[in-house]
């Protein structure tokens, strides 16, 4: 983040420079990201497999998943296989074997696996850390049910949860993502009739992977932006900002920021502005509202006292905020009407996101 | 019965779209559909030409302009071969003068309407509603641009995704461009955060188009909406917007058209006309507005007006909306604050509805 003269803290660039070069010693992950099985990730990272090879690349495979399609097979046919172990008949990756060939890229179909008993490690993402920290890069596959992060929101849709599975932080470390992205239909055509699963659960699940994939990439943007300097705001992603006073009746402006948060796949926090000496009526109304506010969802902060606009208005800039929901109140004192009430003031200095004013 | 529409939605040049277009294609025609090809553009691209082998292809229909020929989709010739699925590249093209409509995305309607499936290709930047934010990670207003309303009717859009670091590689290594044109691509649209904000843009946009709608008056409508209102309706926003000869006012229908369709809203928009004739100039921009609006499918209406604010206000009222857009005033000095502004105006008048004020999103991200 930079500092608020707009230069990035040196503190903050002597870190990223060390992590920078663990970086470069370090091999490269690179994710394809699915939604269900038959969309055609192994398809198509063992289709960029062979034409790594093709341009020179020392490429082999390490780990397959069974029952793949014709095509599939037929790819890997042409591809270096380092056989997968297997302990108590399950299969594992044979970190050894891949360490001792040591190849330049190693492709791993499948992240998410529960490694058997007698392996280093328990599950095979940490096989792929050993991997990258070799120096060896890896491409791998994974369906959206297998992040843990996501089982919960998976269960919501499939009524099925996933046991094996992989930490979010390790998709996020990935240098880079790819989501492949095929209609229901298709997921459908090359499935087993026993996995044929309803339209609109596949579609809600498509709908989860995409986004988690915006995500990833936002989290990406807000780096390349905050190397360069640049205050991230205006991004693709929408951030909704409402603030709240203890005097005022805020549960309509939560609820529609709630709505406006889920339509919009948006994030959404709530503040309100520090104010001394709050009779305990006002304190126990502020108190219930925020109560409101986090069971929405929302992220809540509050802001130092002092001028509100100036308050809301570095917020709004450190926290990339596109849409700013405020109360007004009809009441007008003389000192309003000189210098602009609040609402005022915040509409004129708004540059770079929408304000939204709700009547009280 | 209409055909169905399939977009295959990419965020920049030479991702693949138009090669998993005609990989799909080959697949369907495996399955025994008829299956041609109305328009492809090779750009040079080899892997991508070698996919077209096997596929028949209905050919252009030559149009001269200017003294030059170009080429367009003959969308006669494939009504007459009437086949099942058609294959139509660059789905935001723009046609040269004298062919029968003026976009592309006219001539596959008319396909979809006469039953036959067409799948296409589009990148994120020409969606009408994105051109701002594509304008502030790009520096570039794309002029071709393609309604949203349009896109919707796909009954399927497919992110074709690659990482920005692949697609520079490709571009380095000439797959996408001719090494001159690469060159200058790298050095201007395909900088690493403009080509982030642009991919992200087209996965959320994948996905607001899978989007399962909200039923309107859930049980959550039922439970809010109290002796008020007991039509069930409450949580049912409208939104007005008001448009003027203000360059600014394009961004707000942007704006005004992307948050309808998110909020699943209504959307009107209306212009207030004074009876103090307007100077030319203003009144043609004020007409491109209203028309750019009605081709964003908003419905629009002219209002008679002493005063601005009252007449938005009243008419907002007379016809439930619930939020009124309004552009953000230009920077007005000091002394301004006494004499009430239009903003100001319409917040204070509007005592049950709500105030959107936009913002004009000028300011450019240089990364």
């Amino acid at each position: 983040m930079p500092g608020r003269d707009g230069r990035p803290d040196p503190e903050l660039l002597l870190r990223r420079c060390e992590a920078e070069e663990k970086h470069a010693r370090r091999g490269r992950l690179k994710v394809f990201l699915g939604y269900a099985s038959g969309v055609g990730k192994s398809f198509t990272m063992f289709d960029e497999g062979r034409r790594r090879r093709q341009r020179g690349q020392d490429v082999v495979v390490g780990a397959l998943q069974n029952g793949k399609t014709q095509e599939s097979d037929s790819l890997t046919a042409a591809l270096e296989v380092i056989p997968m172990q297997v302990r108590n008949g399950k299969s594992c990756v044979d970190v050894d074997a891949i360490l001792r060939r040591c190849p330049a890229s190693c492709m791993i179909d499948g992240l998410a696996s529960d490694n058997p008993e007698g392996c280093h490690n328990r599950y095979r993402w940490q096989d792929v850390e050993v991997l990258l920290d070799a120096g060896i890069s890896v491409i791998g596959t994974i369906n959206l049910q297998y992040i843990a992060e996501y089982r919960e929101q998976v269960r919501e849709i499939t009524g099925k949860q996933w046991s094996e599975t992989v930490p979010l932080f390790f998709i996020q470390s990935a240098d880079e993502i790819e989501i492949v992205d095929a209609p229901a239909d298709e997921a459908l055509r090359h499935a087993g009739e026993a996995q044929i699963r309803r339209e609109h659960q596949l579609k809600a699940l498509r709908e989860l992977a995409l986004l988690a994939a915006a995500d990833v990439v936002d989290r990406q943007l807000e780096s390349y932006l905050e190397c360069a300097g640049i205050p991230f705001q205006w991004g693709t992603q929408e951030r909704i900002l409402v603030c709240i006073t203890p005097r005022s009746d805020a549960s309509e402006m939560i609820a529609s920021g709630e709505r406006n948060a889920r339509r919009f796949h948006a994030e959404l926090f709530v503040v309100y502005v520090k104010q001394p000496g709050l009779v305990p009526e006002d304190q126990a109304r502020l108190e219930r509202n925020l109560d409101i506010a986090r069971d929405a969802g929302a992220q809540v902060a509050n802001l130092p006292a002092g001028d509100p606009v100036d308050a809301i208005l570095l917020f709004a800039e450190q926290h990339g905020i596109t849409q700013v929901f405020i109360g007004h109140t009809q009441r007008t004192g003389w000192w309003n009407e000189l210098r602009g009430s609040p609402v005022d003031r915040l509409i004129r200095r708004a540059e770079s996101f929408d304000v939204q004013v709700f009547p009280h | 019965m209409k055909g169905r529409l399939r977009v295959y939605l990419g965020y920049a040049a030479g991702v693949g779209k138009t090669y998993q277009m005609l990989v799909d294609a080959h697949h369907m025609q495996q399955e025994a559909r008829d299956v041609v090809i109305g328009y492809f553009e090779p750009h040079g691209r080899v892997d991508t030409i070698a996919q077209t082998a096997g596929l028949e292809t209905v050919p252009c229909r030559v149009i001269e302009y200017r003294g030059t020929t170009f080429e367009e989709m003959d969308t006669d010739a494939i009504l007459r071969r009437a086949p099942q699925v058609c294959v139509v590249d660059e789905f935001a093209h723009t046609n040269v003068p004298g062919s029968a409509r003026e976009k592309r995305w006219q001539d596959v309607m008319v396909l979809i309407d006469s039953g036959i499936d067409v799948l296409t290709t589009l990148n994120i930047q020409h969606l009408e509603s994105l051109n701002d934010h594509v304008f502030q990670f790009t520096g570039v207003h794309v002029r071709e641009t393609i309604p949203d309303w349009v896109v919707k009717q796909a009954s399927e859009v497919v992110m074709v995704d690659l990482t920005p670091g692949a697609l520079m590689n490709r571009l380095r290594r000439g797959v996408v461009y001719a090494p001159e044109k690469a060159q200058r691509a790298l050095q201007s649209f395909f900088r690493e955060p403009a080509l982030a904000a642009l991919r992200e843009m087209a996965l959320r946009q994948t996905a607001h188009q899978l989007d399962i709608p909200e039923p309107l008056a859930g049980p959550e409508a039922a439970g809010h909406a109290g002796p008020r209102n007991d039509s069930g309706g409450s949580r049912h926003e409208r939104l007005l917007l008001h448009i003027t000869a203000d360059p600014a006012t394009a961004a707000l229908i942007r704006r005004g058209r992307r948050v309808a369709d998110y909020l699943q809203a209504d959307c009107i928009a209306v212009a207030i006309e004074r009876s103090e004739n307007l100077a030319a100039e203003e009144a043609s921009r004020l007409k491109q507005h209203l028309e750019f609006a009605r081709n964003l499918h908003i419905e629009t209406r002219l209002l008679e007006g002493e005063d601005a604010a009252d007449a938005l206000v009243n008419f907002a009222t007379a016809n439930k909306v619930t939020q009124i857009f309004v552009a953000r005033p230009a920077r007005t000095p000091w002394t301004a604050a006494f004499g009430r502004s239009l903003v100001q105006r319409v917040v204070r008048g509007a005592r049950t509805m709500r105030v959107t004020i936009v913002a004009d999103r000028k300011k450019r991200v240089d990364g």
